[in-house]
């Protein structure tokens, strides 16, 4: 039972952790992308699309990371070059993207794949309790893990990921000392769109191989608020990806012990817990610019 | 080319603005309608003309207009003070299903109040939905765009709750819909054979209303001095955390009654897929009518076609409606890029530095 909660909680959770660290990697950047509930659901419509066509699951993969490199450079144009509010051209990415991945999407509505089948790592897959959670997942879960660990090692350990924080924190000085400050955000937004195509990936090839409208279902929403649960740093947000994982499996305990509840009623879970935890969170810190980068949001552009 | 920040705003760009960013919709849909293999003038024809050519067509647009000019009026205020409210859809949904239940309720009864009732509860739901928001916000300096996008989502799974539940009609086959409404708890239209109701005057008389209070009165001018910069609001003394659940409650308000606009009139039930995304399509509204009175009028106007034009595009080409969400996305990149003319100019040439060092 608990074996199996756990897994569940690891997959539901691993699309948050993916959007999440591509969300969070623009934030430290200063770059506040709002959009990424658009670049998931191009992403796993681009992915499916590309997967059925392909009859690959490689190509679908390839193709959702790709497309949301593509609507994020969209945003990254709009908001970084052209200067715009960056609220307002998140909200337009996501409206864009929500009608985008439906209208390409509309002919795939009902077809079935062959999704990623869960592969058991030898010995590791046998610890008791966490085995099957850890190392019995599909590969795409892992891929999650590694790319955790590397943005982790890099926002820690590496000169780029000072590079990135100085950005966001003060794009003035960084620019003075000489680094390209727009580079720099670019590249973070592109990033938050590759991550945020691929967790589309894991939603339509892995998690339910399958293509519907609105398939993110919010998890966009959800990874921005994580990641000021979080306080923007890369710990945090595996374990508040795996809560929010939980949060949203909690269904299958409460019908464990027999309980009955309206799906409708349980598919509102992982909001509210959105919510209560955004309320706690600001509750405690009393205000979210103790641990935001400086300039989040902010416009810049290179002075003349 | 690179940009120069303009010395003072251009106030002809913010006017041309919007203008220059339908033009590049329509050029990047023709592309578009191009790539499918359509003939891309007669698809624009079909998509933005052939929608509103005879007078039901004109009819169906004030029909989608009065729903957007609600949201929108409401979410105009908040914008204008640099309160995010992305909720309107949530609002409108809440309105939705708690005016729905109430309409139903009241199946059987006659009378005059019977209508007013409808329509305070849906106001005073969208309210309530809007007043969770405005507590968070104020309360526990909550990030209003996450609450209001959570509620949005909690928001339709109620209704789906409601219409798969306790509100399903017994006779419905099993359809997750509520029984079709009362005639007498339908809003009146204004002609018959026509589906545009009353309600279109009460978004109109709300327009008046807000313009008034825009220009005219200190409750304008505070919510635009708390737009400018929240610290200069405070040091004048607004009561900030009032005008957050003025403008919060009023724009839920505003919400609901477009929800009782849409069910209580073309809809006549609970279904659902009640909402077409009016409450995100208001926003464009806002944004492309510059939060002005009578540009949120002519700009509801313009999102409103994208709903007809997708419908005709569907029936007419066989294409997924979902193209009106397209064209909507599409306005709204192309408005907030042509925005960048009203502070900056474009200048040719490319390497500024070498001309300032000679100085």
């Amino acid at each position: 039972m608990f074996e199996n909660i756990l897994f569940a909680m690891v997959r539901t959770g691993t699309p948050l952790l993916l959007v999440a660290l591509g969300a969070m990697m623009s934030e430290r950047a200063g770059v506040l992308n709002l959009g990424q509930e658009g670049m998931i659901l191009v992403g796993a419509a681009c992915g499916f699309i590309a997967a059925y066509a392909g009859s690959s699951l490689g190509w679908g993969v390839l193709a959702a990371v790709i497309s949301g490199v593509v609507v994020s450079l969209l945003f990254a144009f709009i908001a970084l070059t052209l200067i715009s509010n960056q609220v307002a051209t998140g909200l337009a990415l996501t409206i864009f993207g929500t009608g985008l991945s439906a209208f390409l999407g509309a002919g795939y509505v009902g077809q079935t794949i062959t999704g990623f089948n869960t592969v058991k790592i030898p010995l590791l897959g046998d610890i008791p309790l966490i085995g099957k959670a850890l190392f019995e997942q599909d590969l795409l879960v892992y891929l999650a893990f590694a790319l955790f660990a590397a943005v982790f090692v890099v926002m820690r350990y590496t000169r780029l990921g000072l590079i990135i924080r100085a950005v966001g924190e003060n794009p003035d000085v960084a620019h003075a000392l000489g680094y390209k400050v727009m580079r720099v955000r670019y590249g973070a937004v592109m990033f938050g769109g590759a991550m945020a195509g691929l967790a589309g990936a894991y939603l339509s090839l892995a998690y339910t191989p399958m293509w519907s409208e609105g398939i993110a279902a919010g998890r966009g929403w959800i990874a921005l608020a994580l990641v000021v649960f979080a306080s923007w740093r890369t710990e945090r947000i595996l374990l508040g990806a795996w809560l929010f994982g939980f949060a949203s499996i909690l269904h299958l305990l409460l019908q464990g012990y027999g309980y009955e509840i309206s799906p409708n009623l349980l598919a509102m879970l992982p909001y509210v817990v959105t919510i209560v935890v955004l309320v706690l969170m600001m509750y405690r810190q009393q205000n979210q610019g103790l641990f935001a980068p400086r300039s989040l949001g902010q416009p810049w552009h290179s002075p003349k | 080319m690179r940009i120069e920040k303009r010395l003072q705003d251009s106030r002809a760009m913010m006017y041309l603005s919007p203008l220059l960013a339908l033009l590049l919709t329509l050029v990047s849909g023709a592309l578009l309608f191009a790539l499918l293999g359509r003939p891309p003038l007669g698809s624009l024809y079909t998509f933005f003309i052939a929608p509103i050519s005879d007078l039901y067509g004109l009819s169906e647009l004030a029909v989608k207009v009065t729903p957007l000019l609600l949201c929108a009026i409401g979410l105009t205020l908040c914008f204008k003070a640099k309160i995010w409210n992305i909720g309107a859809e949530g609002q409108f949904v809440f309105g939705a299903l708690v005016g729905g239940a109430v309409t139903l309720q009241l199946a059987d009864s006659e009378g005059v109040w019977v209508l007013p009732v409808i329509i305070a509860s849906g106001a005073l739901a969208g309210l309530v939905w809007a007043g969770i928001a405005a507590l968070l916000l104020t309360r526990f300096n909550a990030n209003e765009i996450l609450t209001t996008i959570m509620l949005n989502y909690i928001a339709v799974n109620l209704l789906l709750w409601g219409v798969h539940g306790p509100l399903k009609d017994p006779e419905g086959l099993n359809f997750p819909e509520s029984a079709l409404f009362a005639s007498q708890t339908l809003l009146p239209v204004l002609f018959e054979d026509y589906r545009v109701s009353i309600a279109i005057f009460i978004a109109l008389f709300m327009l008046v209303v807000i313009w008034v209070v825009l220009t005219r009165t200190l409750l304008g001018f505070q919510l635009r001095v708390m737009g400018e910069n929240h610290n200069a609001a405070r040091f004048a003394g607004f009561n900030g955390k009032k005008l957050i659940w003025l403008l919060l409650l009023f724009s839920g308000a505003m919400a609901g009654i477009a929800a009782i606009s849409e069910t209580n009139g073309p809809v006549g039930q609970l279904i659902p897929t009640l909402s077409l995304g009016y409450g995100y399509a208001a926003i464009i509204v806002v944004f492309m009518g510059r939060m002005h009175p009578l540009g949120i009028l002519l700009a509801s106007c313009l999102l409103g076609l994208t709903y007809l034009g997708g419908e005709m595009a569907q029936i007419d080409q066989g294409l997924p409606k979902s193209i009106t969400g397209l064209f909507q996305g599409m306005l709204l990149f192309y408005l907030l890029a042509c925005d960048l003319l009203i502070s900056y100019r474009l200048v040719p040439g490319s390497n500024p530095t070498i001309k300032e060092h000679k100085v």
